[in-house]
């Protein structure tokens, strides 16, 4: 059967318009605009073809109205730039003119052509080939009408670092819901872990803390620490989360915080808090200052679950609140909005055996140092060897796993500055030298440059080029028994050796290591260094691509704290301003079923990834709900018996596009 | 009323069709009723002179069974298509290319090398290959064109129906025969079947989310009875398949080939049955997922057994 049916059922005959935008020299600069225009006029029910400098300017929309009016236009055709920017102006700027929204069509002659086609006549001729698949395209056009679903006022937010926080916290004051899941069994992320934050040389957890506090007893917010997302159903509007909160062995109800469980307690483990610097007990809160203040049983540490054996904290809990036999809960809530908070890990520079982490005791990265110099740290806010005693010099090497072909290629942008951070906390607790060895110094933020000049001036010594590789084998009297760093000045051209006790690594910000998992649970995607990628990288930048879904903090990409604060802001107010209208939009481009043609073979039943399909057992046929599709397609695609029909993505205009873009 | 003048003509085909034609059972007599049979090679005597000699939609309908493979067949559908007000492609091969059709995935060159070289059982010293002309001291003998494609009727002639099947189960020869006898005859273009709906309509089993770990081939497992085939890993065309036929091969146990064709809006039968055997593998890992894919034998006449020729895939390429 090579003559298939064209499905034309229409009231009145198709009256194409085609625009041809200049964007600039953006397009025009490459494609012939006048000959794409001319080849246009000839192409079946085109009844105008025009070209403008801006089509999306208000004088190129207002052309395509006027022509809607005057000339009885019924589908409109833009050329230009891509669908993504522009498509949402012109099916508005249509729909003023009383067209329905769907009856247009958007050629991109720009990023697919005049942006990747260097030659001329080549791009002209690709030009006019999307135009032509355009045109064909849009005379199947069928009029669709726009869905409105309510938005739950509730927000789900994941990830309880400062970005989390943040918009917990501007949420639940605008008197709205927020349920924020922590993996962890207190808030805080790794700024927690900070001692000052730079420039202003604040105290991370002065500043923090009181933060941390508002978030754990706001009415509106509820903490879901120790607890992970598992599953996400739904859209925007109504998202639906199962999220698994781990067995804690301690009853949240009764535990009043007390700590006396965590003083009994004769078990030991490496702290993950103190970077495994100090030991917490197999009961145990992160942190002194931990939000919820609630204990939790590490299960690979303590006596009980390994030996049968202890029950100490149980024996003295006078609330009788330890339970060894809570098992993990799950719980499903319902939510309008998703904000991601997963911040990122720090690098590990264990595979960088050149500079001896692992090797050399005091080869520490940043992190570890944050640690070392807080007052609550494992060496209570000392800076000292892991002997003891107090360093006589110390290296700072910059640029460790960013910057790097091998490892990350970015600039994890905080570096510099916590550096030059640490230089200061050094210069101020101890008589220690201290080299800064650094590729550039890029200190772009508001007082950053002036922090530089005030640390300049402080006897830091800054040598530029990245050091080769840190080591104790000495070749003079004065390097024994130390560690040196052998590098390249390079603003001297010289080798240089520079005997120090110990060595700090700025290591890189990566993202974490299971974004993938995340990225996978959440439809959103990841770029080529894996963090999360936003909508739009200028102009829609804590956006998904998943409507409903928004990402704020390192999670995105390497950012300070202030840029971090900034973004779960901006999350907050998108959230907000959702809520406040109250509804949105859905494309009316979803898919149905045709039950006269489904045989209920359920090949697409499990495939929809909104759980929109049914299978109907008495009838034999499956059924997609209108509400939950997203017109993902895929069910469409997967259909053996073309029983499932993608409005707005007919085969019959997917066929009329090819044929069209093969003139 | 005027008996219908009735033909029956075989093209690239097997002669299953013309069996399948003969189980219509003892409703032939109904048939002989009311249709004289004009032209039918496998049972009546008949020259072109006689065919060519018939005037211009002088028979009523011809059931053209076979696909286009040579001039000679090419020459016959053309012929056909003048004389008959009703043309109806009957069977796979006429419809969508069926078995000769996958000789597509080669070019007249190679296949003659396989057929009149290279298989064990021939011996032919002297390289001979068909010829379409070859000089004799009698004269010169012709041969048809054997081309380098196979086509489907439809590609070749312009058709009114389709009795889909390979070959056509009785009940849907009787019911195009029915409609025709009783004058009430469908939309052109119409393919003649029972249900509308894929196989799995006309199947039994039972049915439930598919989630597949490995393929089978026929010979390598018992399959429960009870249970969908393609759940159970073998490549069940029914899902993509037009029913009709009742299903009679997944009852007995052996899994769809796919003879009725696409259903009604399917371009390409075997790209619909590729994409949903796809979909339904059950692994996220890309090894696995390879290993998966690796355990299908032969995908061509897996997915395109009846239909290559009709794909928009058409042919392979030869380089």
């Amino acid at each position: 059967m090579a003559e298939k049916k064209v499905a034309t059922k229409k009231d009145t005959e198709p009256k194409i318009g085609v625009y041809v935008c200049h964007c600039g020299s953006n397009i025009a600069g490459t494609v012939d605009v006048p000959q794409v225009v001319e080849f246009a006029k000839g192409l079946p029910a085109v009844a105008i073809a025009r070209e403008y400098k801006f089509m999306c300017s208000d004088p190129g929309q207002s052309m395509i109205k006027d022509d809607i009016k005057q000339l009885g236009l019924n589908r409109v055709v833009v050329a230009s730039c891509s669908p993504l920017l522009h498509e949402p102006t012109f099916r508005h700027a249509i729909q003023e003119a009383g067209l329905n929204p769907y009856l247009f069509e958007m050629a991109n002659i720009r990023e697919h052509c005049s942006w990747t086609t260097e030659d001329h006549g080549e791009a002209t001729e690709k030009a006019k080939a999307l135009v032509s698949a355009a045109v064909k395209r849009i005379y199947l056009h069928q009029p669709l009408e726009v869905r409105e679903v309510p938005v739950n006022p509730n927000t789900l937010i994941v990830g309880g670092g400062i970005a989390g926080i943040q918009a917990a916290l501007e949420i639940a004051d605008a008197g709205h819901k927020v349920y924020l899941v922590e993996k962890d069994p207190s808030i805080g992320g790794h700024m927690i872990q900070f001692d000052k934050t730079f420039p202003t040389l604040d105290c991370s957890a002065c500043i923090l803390t009181p933060k941390m506090t508002s978030a754990g007893s706001h009415p509106n917010i509820e903490l879901m620490t120790y607890s992970e997302v598992e599953e996400i159903a739904g859209f925007i509007g109504s998202f639906k989360a199962k999220i698994r909160k781990k067995a804690k062995f301690v009853d949240e109800s009764k535990c009043n915080g007390c700590g006396v469980c965590i003083e009994k307690c004769p078990w030991k483990a490496d702290s993950e808090f103190d970077l495994g610097l100090s030991q917490r007990k197999a009961i145990y809160t992160p942190f002194p200052q931990a939000v919820p203040n609630i204990p939790v049983i590490d299960k690979e540490s303590c006596a009980y679950f390994l030996k049968g054996k202890c029950r100490a904290c149980e024996k003295f809990c006078e609330r009788e609140a330890i339970d060894f036999e809570q098992q993990d809960k799950i719980v499903e809530i319902d939510v309008g909005n998703i904000i991601i908070t997963t911040g990122y890990d720090p690098f590990d520079p264990t595979p960088i055996i050149k500079y001896g982490y692992g090797k050399f005791p005091n080869v520490v990265t940043g992190l570890e140092f944050e640690r070392i110099c807080n007052s609550v740290g494992p060496t209570g806010g000392k800076i000292v060897l892991k002997d003891g005693s107090e360093p006589k010099s110390i290296a700072i090497i910059h640029c460790v796993g960013s910057r790097d072909e091998n490892y990350h290629k970015y600039c994890s942008r905080v570096c510099c500055m916590y550096a030059l951070k640490y230089s200061h906390l050094i210069k101020e607790k101890t008589k220690a030298d201290v080299y800064q060895m650094y590729i550039d110094m890029r200190c772009f933020g508001k007082g950053y440059e002036e922090f530089y000049q005030r640390l300049s001036d402080e006897g830091v010594t800054f040598i530029r080029g990245k050091p080769a590789e840190v080591t104790d084998r000495a070749i003079s009297e004065e390097e024994k028994g130390k560690l040196i760093v052998v590098g390249e000045d390079s603003l001297l051209g010289t080798v240089i050796r520079v005997p120090v006790d110990m060595v700090i690594l700025c290591i890189a910000l990566e993202a974490r290591a299971d974004a993938k998992n995340v990225a996978q649970l959440f439809s959103i995607s990841q770029g080529a260094d894996a963090f999360f990628i936003e909508r739009h990288p200028k102009l829609d930048p804590v956006a998904t691509m998943t409507d409903g879904v928004f990402i704020a903090g390192c999670c995105q990409g390497p950012k300070d704290i202030p840029d971090t604060v900034a973004q779960a802001s901006a999350a907050a107010a998108r959230v907000l301003a959702l809520i406040s209208k109250g509804k949105v939009e859905l494309e009316a481009t979803v898919a149905v079923i045709d039950e006269e043609k489904c045989s209920g073979c359920r090949i697409c039943n499990l495939l929809c990834p909104y759980n929109a399909i049914d299978f109907i057992e008495e009838e034999e046929v499956s059924r997609i709900n209108d509400a939950l599709c997203k017109g993902c397609g895929t069910c469409v695609a997967a259909c053996p018996s073309a029983a499932i029909t993608h409005k707005h993505f007919t085969t019959e205009e997917i066929m009329a596009e090819i044929e069209g873009v093969l003139v | 009323m005027a008996k219908l003048k009735l033909a029956l003509y075989w093209a690239s085909s097997c002669g299953g069709c013309e069996i399948a034609q003969l189980q219509i059972g003892d409703k032939i007599l109904k048939l002989a009723e009311v249709a004289d049979i004009v032209f039918w090679p496998v049972a009546i005597d008949a020259k072109y002179k006689d065919v060519e000699a018939m005037p211009e939609k002088s028979i009523d309908v011809c059931l053209f069974n076979g696909a286009i493979r040579t001039s000679e067949q090419e020459h016959m559908a053309k012929m056909l298509r003048e004389k008959s007000k009703v043309l109806i492609a009957y069977g796979a091969c006429a419809y969508g290319g069926g078995i000769p059709g996958l000789g597509n995935m080669f070019n007249r060159e190679l296949i003659f090398e396989r057929a009149y070289l290279e298989t064990p059982s021939t011996d032919n010293k002297e390289k001979v290959l068909p010829q379409t002309k070859c000089k004799v001291p009698e004269g010169e003998l012709t041969l048809p064109e054997f081309y380098d494609t196979v086509k489907t009727l439809g590609q070749t002639v312009d058709i009114d129906y389709v009795i889909p099947g390979c070959p056509p189960e009785a009940r849907t020869t009787w019911l195009a025969l029915e409609a025709l006898i009783e004058g009430k005859l469908p939309p052109k273009g119409t393919v003649i079947t029972h249900n509308a709906k894929a196989v799995c309509d006309d199947c039994p089993k039972k049915r439930d989310v598919k989630k597949v770990k490995k393929f089978y081939r026929t010979f390598e497992i018992m399959p429960d009875p009870e249970i969908c085939l393609l759940e159970q890993g073998l490549l069940c065309a029914g899902i993509a398949t037009r029913g009709g036929c009742e299903a009679p091969c997944p009852q007995a146990n052996m899994p769809c080939t796919g003879c009725y064709g696409p259903v009604d809006g399917v371009i390409d039968q075997g790209a619909h049955f590729l994409s949903a055997v796809a979909s339904v593998i059950d692994s996220n890992d890309p090894d696995e997922i390879q290993r998966i894919i690796d355990g299908i034998y032969d995908p061509v006449g897996t997915f395109y057994r009846y239909s290559l020729p009709d794909s928009l895939l058409r042919r392979a390429k030869i380089k």
